[in-house]
């Protein structure tokens, strides 16, 4: 058991936090590449591609780095710290991933190449109106045999749907969840995008007879990839939060130590400090949760305890997420509020990955529902 | 100790309801039930079709419009109005500058001023705290300096809400550098289209503009805008913020919000199905029922107790678990939209129900209501303080 990270995990957290430093120094860059289409920016995309963000959870035989979920962990966070708008988890963690699992050995090697090399953004399509956390698809239906499909009916809301080259698609299929090719230019694929309000974009997307490559087998039920890609971005998700709590709580140590009302700094009033302290008290255990579901996914041995151990770290950062982000405003003031200053964007940036993949109340069902499968919960193999 | 309201209030009650319910249009009380922002007119519209009914300024001396209702009486109104999606007359005008002009201004200011207060022919906006001065707005340091018949008003205002609409700003002013802090303080009346007063827009983190900042550069202001005594302000602006605080809970267009949130609940599970069904979730929404109850038996008791004038000490929870109850009905509407409430920026053609696209910029606009009025850290204050005589 070793909570730290080596020599090498380093030297990628800091060439990360260097490269987005840089990009995302102010907050007023953020907001300028937010508001235009796709919302993030391509050449900061290119930047992450070159330094081997984009492939590292990938196999090197199918173009990848052949890193881990650790170092995967390490870009996520550092992602959150600037609250930087690319597509990481979504495309790679969430997209790429099930690629990676699912996938022909000629299908990984035309799009995860492409990936980490930051050619081509994928996305994963999969919410339907009304399904909300479900993780089978009932709304796109899939019809065809062999190689010869084409989807029909509506995703939404998709994520990067519209920006995507290609979209990997579940729909129903006669065993029950299959997963689906769509290129970005295919015929009778209609994309609507909007504006989200941590700054992203999300689309409507409608398949009418589109047609449509299976990854991999055809046909066949693959709700069990998709279960474990799902877990695998809830926990980089985990971690894209890390990073912004973190960042979060420092700006408001620092407002609190730099702000003064009543001529005195406002770290004068305890009732403000605790409130500080127990930001940190929040980040910590989810910081602690979230690095251990890592480590779980990295241990990989049983699929079953990975599903249980993203549930638990979601859970642990939609509370601590909701505290902080609240806190962070309330804590500043008026000036916590304002599009012109951080915090607000924090705020809304973990509210949004709080309501992705599973809010903390669906994750709290889902263990509630398995008290009975253990007396106590033993963290260690 | 009795239940029922007397034949006269529930009469009263039923008025109100009847009043609320068919009186104010439609489209207004349509947009409020979709938790969509209004727009400067309606507003307008609302407070005029009130004002034309004499309701829109209850709480004023009956010379200017007032009603002698009792404090119950008040309270129904209020709770009517936002049950039926009304939105209350504009704060500004009706709780805060019309009270303080009906009270300390010369008459010739009140008849100059409290008719077009009342009926919103003048929008008024609430210049008050600064950059450096929030919670202690006593440090404020816009100075209006007396040159003749006129002040030269110069300095900064920020958080001025909706100023952008506001044809008049009163505020609070330092007239007096050399005096302690309080002591320094006007009223003073200025009217936003003066030259050097400019107004720039805030954006806040729902996206919206509501908020604003004012800037003051060598503005001239006739000196009969003053109202009361000069560097009396900061009593009147007492007496203001006490107003502030009262009924300032908004018990019930939590309720209308809490049940709509509960009617969306029955079909936003998959497929259709109830959400409701949630153990997790129906057993919050009865907590939040409850919580509210708990609130708004506090607020019916301080009413009930107050009628010698003197507030109930247990008036001072009300602003503060007031916010804290709406803010958990925004997030609750949030946690019900799910995956949708990412979808804040859908439009024509979008499969998201209209109550999930505005879901997140409430949750995330109302974080402020802990922020303003006096934040709930001030609000603890003032109950350790005054109620529980816990001075450090
Ligand atoms: C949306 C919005 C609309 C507003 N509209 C108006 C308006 O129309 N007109 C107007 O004049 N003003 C308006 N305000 C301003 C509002 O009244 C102030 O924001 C408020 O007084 C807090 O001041 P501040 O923002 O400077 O925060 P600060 O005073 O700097 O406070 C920062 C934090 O410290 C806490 N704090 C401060 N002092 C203490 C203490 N002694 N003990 C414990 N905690 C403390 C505060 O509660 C807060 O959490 C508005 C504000 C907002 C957010």
């Amino acid at each position: 058991m070793d909570f730290t990270l080596d020599s090498e995990q380093t030297a990628l957290r800091d060439a990360v936090r260097g490269l987005l430093g840089k990009a995302y120094g102010s907050s007023e860059t953020r907001r300028e590449i937010t508001k235009t289409d796709p919302g993030w920016d391509e050449k900061t995309w290119q930047r992450l591609a070159e330094m081997g963000a984009l492939g590292l959870p990938f196999a090197e035989e199918d173009g990848g780095f052949g890193a881990g979920p650790v170092e995967v962990s390490i870009v996520a966070e550092e992602i959150g710290r600037v609250i930087a708008p690319e597509p990481y988890v979504e495309a790679i963690v969430l997209a790429g991933s099930l690629v990676a699992a699912a996938g022909t050995a000629e299908q990984r090697a035309e799009i995860i190449g492409a990936l980490a090399e930051g050619q081509l953004v994928p996305a994963f399509a999969h919410t339907e109106p009304g399904s909300r956390y479900s993780e089978s698809a009932t709304g796109v239906t899939a019809s065809g045999s062999g190689s010869d499909w084409t989807l029909t009916g509506v995703k939404e809301p998709v994520l990067g749907g519209a920006r995507a080259d290609v979209l990997v698609v579940s729909a129903a299929v006669d065993g029950g969840t299959g997963l689906f090719l769509v290129q970005g230019d295919a015929a009778g694929l209609t994309r609507t995008s909007y504006a989200t309000f941590d700054g992203g974009r999300a689309a409507h997307v409608a398949f009418d007879g589109t047609p449509a490559t299976p990854l991999g087998e055809a046909g066949v039920d693959q709700s069990a990839a998709i279960a474990q890609a799902i877990a695998a971005a809830q926990i980089a998700y985990g971690h894209e939060a890390l990073g912004a709590m973190a960042f979060a709580l420092e700006t408001t140590t620092d407002y609190l130590k730099s702000r003064k009302q009543f001529g005195v700094p406002l770290m004068t009033f305890q009732a403000l400090t605790f409130r500080a302290a127990d930001m940190y008290v929040s980040l910590e255990l989810a910081r602690s949760t979230v690095t251990w579901a890592t480590l779980v996914l990295l241990d990989g041995s049983d699929e079953a305890d990975v599903l249980e151990a993203a549930s638990r770290a979601k859970l642990q950062v939609s509370k601590a997420g909701r505290h902080i982000g609240k806190e962070a405003i309330q804590l500043h003031g008026g000036i916590g509020m304002t599009a012109e200053y951080s915090v607000g964007h924090y705020m809304s940036r973990l509210t949004a990955i709080d309501h992705a993949l599973g809010d903390g109340r669906h994750h709290l069902a889902a263990l509630s529902s398995a008290l009975d499968g253990h007396d106590v919960v033993e963290p260690l193999p | 100790m009795r239940l029922q309201l007397s034949d006269e209030d529930v009469a009263f009650r039923d008025e109100m309801r009847e009043f609320f319910t068919t009186k104010i249009p439609q489209h207004i009380r349509d947009t409020v039930a979709a938790r969509r922002e209004l727009s400067k007119e309606q507003i307008v519209e609302s407070m005029q079709v009130m004002n034309a009914a004499g309701i829109a300024v209850p709480n004023w001396p009956v010379e200017w419009g007032g009603k002698d209702w009792t404090p119950l009486q008040r309270h129904i109104w209020h709770e009517e109005m936002q049950l039926a999606g009304v939105m209350p007359p504009l704060a500004f005008n009706a709780s805060m500058v019309g009270p303080v002009i009906a009270a300390f201004g010369s008459q010739e200011l009140k008849e100059r001023f409290l008719p077009q207060t009342a009926n919103l022919d003048i929008w008024w906006s609430q210049g008050f705290s600064e950059p450096d001065a929030g919670s202690d707005l006593a440090s404020l340091r816009t100075t209006a300096v007396r040159e003749g018949d006129e002040y030269v008003v110069n300095g900064q205002k920020t958080w001025t809400t909706l100023g952008q609409y506001g044809d008049w700003i009163f505020t609070l002013v330092r007239t007096d550098p050399e005096a302690k802090k309080q002591a320094g303080i006007s009223f003073l009346l200025i009217d936003m289209t003066s030259p050097g007063l400019t107004v720039r827009p805030i954006e806040l983190i729902d996206g919206g503009h509501e908020v604003n900042e004012v800037f003051f550069d060598n503005v001239r202001v006739p000196a009969e805008n003053l109202v009361g005594e000069e560097n009396k302000g900061w009593d009147y602006a007492k007496f203001l913020l006490g107003n502030e605080r009262v009924g300032v809970a908004p018990v019930g267009s939590s309720k209308r919000t809490l049940a709509a949130a509960k009617e969306y609940a029955k079909t936003a599970g998959p497929g259709g199905s109830s959400l409701l069904d949630d153990p997790l979730l129906a057993a919050e929404i009865a907590e939040l029922e409850n919580d509210l109850l708990a609130l708004e038996l506090t607020a019916l008791r301080v009413v009930a107790n107050s009628a010698d004038g003197k507030p109930h000490p247990a008036s001072s929870v009300l602003k503060l678990q007031g916010t804290v109850l709406q803010q958990a009905v925004t997030e609750l509407w949030v946690d019900l939209a799910g995956p949708d409430a990412v979808a804040t920026g859908a439009g024509e053609g979008s499969n998201v129900p209209d109550l999930a696209r505005t879901a997140t910029t409430n949750y995330l606009n109302y974080r402020k209501a802990s922020i303003y009025g006096g934040s709930n850290e001030v609000q603890r204050q003032i109950i350790a303080g005054t109620i529980l005589g816990l001075r450090g």
